[in-house]
């Protein structure tokens, strides 16, 4: 199920100015991978770009090879929309569909993409719900309007809606930052339980998370302002946190610097 | 001596407790207010009671700011006179509308009968007390349906194109135009419609005499109505947040079912009202209805042959009649006009809620 995410040499433009330079680096399968680094260094154009949703903007283009399992996803032939059906995407803000029901949002993917019969929905609407800790809190109110749920549920919703389309590889985007410490920590708890089934790539501002949970680190950083962002190291989350090889990574992750 | 000191603005106070004006304070200056500009309007003889009422709108403001600024302080008093002069601005914005609705209701009663829904004007002469306007309902109801089944999916697609797919000149070009098009006024759709289509494009199928008829009076009311429902439904589909699109790519979803199951129902309600504004201008025009359905008598439910009438042109017609029976008949059709618009409204507000999820 889940698989291994490759880059190489990617650069990410918006219209002339280029936001990643020259990134290169292998997620294994089945494990949590964080990004971290200063802002507007281009941890989340990376992240935007693996699932083909940075060239949503106008004027978004990238260069380079991003594989998955040694398919290159950029290829002229490639559909794009099979690529984001197998890497989902968890969203910095949770974006529940307003006028759907939590049954509906949560299905939302499955019958948009032609899925029709009752019991398989029911059946995917609950198994999804279970997976993303939801479950026991919306079970009775599953017609009731999905934005009507507090931040941390709507968050895992959003979640749950993603798994619910089973795709191999998850991308998040700062999930945590407009949560408070608990709902945090379900979705951690989150992360842990998913990483049996899916690859996670974690974007995240808060240190302590990305050492809590992950496998592996990448430090993202820009020289200055304006400057393209490049991967400064990437390494194991323990090591990167205990003797990082870098100067640069050392400094952010003991606070001197971004 | 600190900069907020010296500049005398006390913005820590020591104290954050104030005196209020009583309510009975602020009733006793507007009943003087109102006294006031009665003994001055009538001592002097300058007029009646309109005035009255005005000019003690002006002495109620100017006693509220004095009183407030003795007892609660001059940034009070501002606020006093502010809201006031913000609830004197909304009454006054609502008072012709409601002199409007009230003088179509008074006047319209007279002749709100079966008679007048279930029979047209042919035969009826000038001083022949009966008569209807069903053949303007008739034709109203014919023209505008058809000229909003046109126009609906033409504005709402334009709309889709300008917000999801459009780049670069040509949609830049194509708002620029519907912007001009907004302000097109109704004689000129009326005259386009006529030296175009009445008088080249019918008379290919009509032996070579031009064909009035409903329908040409509907692609009159449909340039009118087409670029009101594009920039409305414009503005809706640009208020319905990215991130929403976003989240249904991220599932794999394509773009054009995106755009139809969920960027279109988010922004249903509002779409919904732009639609209805355009039709309830377009069931209020005149002019492109004289011109190229000519008007007529007599109750025509084809609405591709031969005249018709519609109610804005009855109201028209029978306003300027010499008949003194004609005149009730113009208020009481104005009255179906505005009933049957907020009807509509009223329906298809129901209509979009329905398909929206309350809290």
């Amino acid at each position: 199920m889940a698989k291994r995410i490759e880059a190489y040499n990617v650069s990410s433009y918006y219209g002339s100015f280029k936001a990643i330079d020259n990134i290169s680096m292998t997620v294994e399968p089945k494990t949590i991978t964080a990004l971290i680094g200063p802002s507007g260094c281009g941890k989340s154009t990376f992240l935007r770009s693996i699932n083909r949703m940075h060239e949503v903007l106008p004027g978004a283009r990238i260069e380079g090879r991003l594989t998955i399992d040694d398919q290159n996803i950029y290829d002229s032939d490639v559909d794009v929309t099979a690529v984001r059906r197998m890497i989902g995407m968890v969203f910095q803000r949770p974006n529940p569909f307003p006028t759907m029901s939590i049954y509906e949002n949560v299905v939302a993917g499955l019958r948009l993409n032609g899925v029709r019969k009752k019991s398989l929905l029911d059946e995917a609407c609950e198994k999804s719900l279970v997976a993303a800790n939801l479950w026991n809190e919306v079970k009775d109110r599953l017609d009731r309007p999905g934005a009507g749920l507090s931040g941390g549920q709507q968050q895992r919703l959003c979640i749950a809606r993603t798994i619910a389309v089973e795709p191999q590889v998850v991308l998040m985007d700062e999930p945590c930052s407009a949560l408070d410490p608990i709902s945090t920590l379900a979705i951690e708890d989150l992360m842990f339980k998913l990483k049996d089934r899916f690859t996670i790539i974690i974007v995240t501002h808060n240190m302590q998370q990305a050492a809590r949970v992950s496998d592996r680190t990448g430090f993202f950083s820009i020289d200055k302002t304006g400057d393209p962002g490049r991967l400064i190291e990437y390494d194991d989350t323990q090591k990167i946190f205990s003797n990082p090889s870098e100067k640069k990574t050392e400094d952010y992750i003991t606070g001197r610097f971004g | 001596m600190s900069l907020l000191e010296r500049t005398g603005v006390a913005m820590t106070p020591g104290n954050i407790r104030t005196r209020k004006l009583s309510t009975a304070v602020v009733l006793g200056i507007a009943v003087a207010a109102v006294a006031l500009a009665a003994v001055v309007v009538f001592g002097l003889g300058i007029g009646n009671w309109v005035l009255v009422v005005a000019l003690g709108g002006v002495f109620y403001l100017a006693g509220v700011y004095v009183a407030a600024s003795r007892v609660e302080g001059r940034r009070a008093a501002r606020n006093r006179t502010w809201s006031a002069l913000i609830h004197s601005a909304c009454v006054l914005a609502i008072l012709p509308l409601a002199s409007v609705v009230w003088t179509l209701v008074s006047k319209g009663m007279e002749r709100l009968d079966g008679d007048f829904f279930g029979s047209s004007m042919n035969n009826i002469g000038a001083r022949d007390p009966e008569g209807g306007a069903y053949h303007a309902i008739v034709g109203t109801l014919e023209q505008v349906g058809i000229a909003t089944v046109i126009t609906v999916p033409l504005g709402v697609l334009g709309a889709i194109y300008l917000v999801e797919y459009g780049r670069g000149r040509f949609a830049a070009a194509i708002r620029f135009f519907v912007d001009v098009m907004t302000g097109i006024p109704s004689i000129v759709a009326g005259l386009f419609v006529l030296s175009f289509y009445v008088l080249i494009v019918t008379p290919w199928f009509n032996d070579g005499r031009p064909g009035f008829s409903g329908f040409a009076a509907a692609l009159a009311l449909s340039v009118l109505m087409l670029p009101t429902i594009v920039r409305s439904t414009e503005e809706m589909l640009r208020l319905v947040p990215g991130p929403l699109r976003e989240g249904a790519y991220a599932l794999g979803v394509p773009k054009w079912k995106t755009i139809l199951r969920i960027v279109l129902p988010t922004a249903l309600s509002g779409i919904v009202t732009g639609i209805m504004l355009a039709i309830a201008r377009a069931a209020g025009e005149t002019a492109p209805v004289l011109l190229v359905a000519g008007g007529g008598a007599a109750i025509n439910f084809n609405a591709f042959e031969n005249n018709q009438s519609s109610l804005a042109l009855f109201v028209y017609q029978q306003a300027g009649d010499a008949s003194r029976y004609a005149p009730a008949r113009a208020w009481t059709a104005a009255l179906t006009l505005v009933a049957l618009v907020l009807i509509l409204t009223i329906a298809a507000k129901l209509l979009a809620r329905r398909n929206q999820l309350t809290r």
